[in-house]
């Protein structure tokens, strides 16, 4: 398998990390679930940092975002799938 | 050809230019051998008074507090092969805050990674509070008070003092010890999501290999386990420790956070750093940073910061700041050897006595400032390693960082030595 763009930890999860240096916006990236080494593709809507997160599906305001299949926090805006999300759009609900 | 030009031709990789060339260029022989048999795997230490076994041989100068720096630091200056350990307190603290400062000095002389030691502190008798803890693990310790003798004289006498100690411990003979007497720590820091992905699991799976054969291992972290602690609640050994570690958790969320807060724990969890890497809640920080306790072992006890583990060999969770100095420190006190530091943006933190072994996956930080990182496992990004293999490659640098070998934070001089403080002094 040659080397992924984007990591996604849990089946669960609705979002992936970054892998890459340099992301471009229209990338058709290779996808791995590491939980069962599972491949899906997806296209990014932007450039992403490496190590920072991309949406698997759409999004809502309100709704829990799931990584490690765990909940990690809360959307604060609508988040469309392939677009980056960060302390932008997402937040913690512990403080 | 020029030793150096060898060097280029064993790799690929310019050994100026970034990378962790040492990791990548050498092939040694105890590593092959301990990643093949680990359970078998063993490393030459100095065996102390009272048994343990360390994996470095330092005479260090302990200043009882911070008026006393300047003395220590002169006897290190004069005497070669001796180590200040300058901080900041030691004066009026009182209660759990004072009983925290004697256990983090008494605990740092007793590590086994020490040979001897000189107290140098204001006042004679609580210099001679540390010199009798440092004296019950039965390893030479000397204690000089200033007051009524003044500096000059006080590092004259010290110095002669010093001079013998270091004399004495370049002689000590090295022995061969198995794997399952080494005390092994775990702390992350400037942790990005690839640390969750790659250098945390993979000092996990050390401790799932290592733990089993009866190392000593210790987590901790307090704030940092918001958003995963009822993950962290059922990796207890027992409801009763599980209870204990959990009003330790919520006691840090109550007392300090929640009457010291200003908005999102003020920026510092996630960290600036943190939130550079792609981290963007406590809970996902929490769930990357316990991936440092793998998936088999549990904790066996919840201790207090800095006090060492009473309970036998296992992992152990310890009451500790995030921060990673002070962090490091207080698991020093409590008589660790080897300390595992996953990051991922690049902490470059050291520690006067323990060796601190970097892991990073993250190829930025790999190629930006490799001379900081002692394991690299970007490898596990790019799928052409699995996290087993990571682990391996810890074990195999936890070995050789046991025969010797200096680690990067060593080799480039970082000696962080912070005192937790609990409550301002008198």
């Amino acid at each position: 398998m040659s080397a992924p763009h984007l990591l996604v930890h849990e089946k669960k999860d609705t979002v992936g990390v970054v892998v890459v240096e340099g992301l471009k916006a229209g990338t058709d990236m290779l996808c791995v679930v590491t939980h069962d080494n599972s491949a899906f593709h997806l296209t990014a809507k932007m450039d992403v940092p490496i190590g920072h997160k991309v949406a698997l599906v759409d999004i809502k305001a309100g709704d829990t975002i799931w990584k490690y299949g765990q909940d990690i926090g809360i959307a604060k805006a609508d988040i469309a799938k392939g677009e980056h999300l960060h302390v932008h759009n997402a937040k913690t609900k512990r403080w | 050809m020029s030793e150096i030009s060898m060097f280029h031709a064993q790799t690929a990789q310019n050994p100026f230019n970034g990378g962790a060339p040492d990791q990548l260029v050498t092939k040694a022989t105890p590593a092959t051998l301990a990643s093949a048999d680990y359970k078998n795997a063993t490393f030459t230490g100095w065996r102390r008074e009272n048994g343990r076994v360390g994996v470095r041989n330092h005479v260090i100068l302990l200043p009882l507090d911070d008026l006393s720096n300047a003395a220590c630091e002169a006897v290190a200056n004069t005497v070669k092969g001796t180590m200040a350990l300058p901080h900041a307190y030691g004066r009026l603290q009182f209660g759990a805050d004072l009983d925290l400062h004697f256990r983090t000095l008494i605990g740092i002389g007793s590590n086994p990674n020490v040979a001897a030691v000189v107290v140098i502190g204001i006042e004679d008798q609580w210099t001679n509070t540390v010199v009798q803890g440092i004296a019950k693990t039965g390893k030479p310790v000397v204690g000089f008070g200033i007051e009524g003798h003044g500096d000059i004289a006080t590092i004259a006498k010290a110095s002669y003092q010093a001079k013998k100690f270091v004399q004495w411990a370049t002689e000590l003979p090295r022995e061969t010890c198995s794997i399952s007497e080494l005390w092994v720590s775990t702390k992350c820091g400037e942790s990005d999501t690839t640390t969750g992905l790659s250098s945390c699991p993979t000092v996990g799976n050390m401790y799932d290999k290592l733990i089993p054969h009866g190392i000593y291992g210790v987590f901790g972290e307090t704030s940092e386990i918001t958003g995963a602690e009822h993950l962290c609640k059922e990796r207890a050994a027992s409801p009763e420790i599980a209870e204990k570690w959990y009003k330790m958790w919520k006691s840090y969320q109550d007392d300090v956070i929640e009457a010291h807060k200003t908005n999102d724990l003020s920026d510092s969890q996630p960290t600036k750093g943190n939130i550079a890497g792609g981290l963007t809640t406590i809970e996902e920080k929490a769930l990357g940073n316990l991936e440092k306790i793998g998936r088999e072992c549990k904790f066996i006890d919840a201790l207090e910061p800095a006090e060492a583990p009473a309970k036998g060999p296992g992992l152990y969770y310890m009451d500790t700041s995030s921060a990673a100095a002070e962090c490091v420190t207080l698991m020093a006190a409590a008589g660790y050897v080897i300390h595992t530091f996953p990051t991922g943006q690049g902490n470059v933190i050291g520690n006067p006595i323990v060796p601190v072994i970097k892991i990073s996956g993250n190829p930025r930080t790999i190629r930006t400032m490799g001379e900081h990182i002692d394991v690299d496992v970007s490898g596990v990004l790019r799928r052409d390693m699995t996290i087993p293999q990571a682990g391996d490659a810890l074990i195999d640098m936890i070995i050789r960082t046991a025969n010797g070998r200096l680690t990067a934070a060593e080799s480039l001089g970082h000696r962080e030595f912070v005192m937790t403080k609990l409550y301002r002094s008198a």
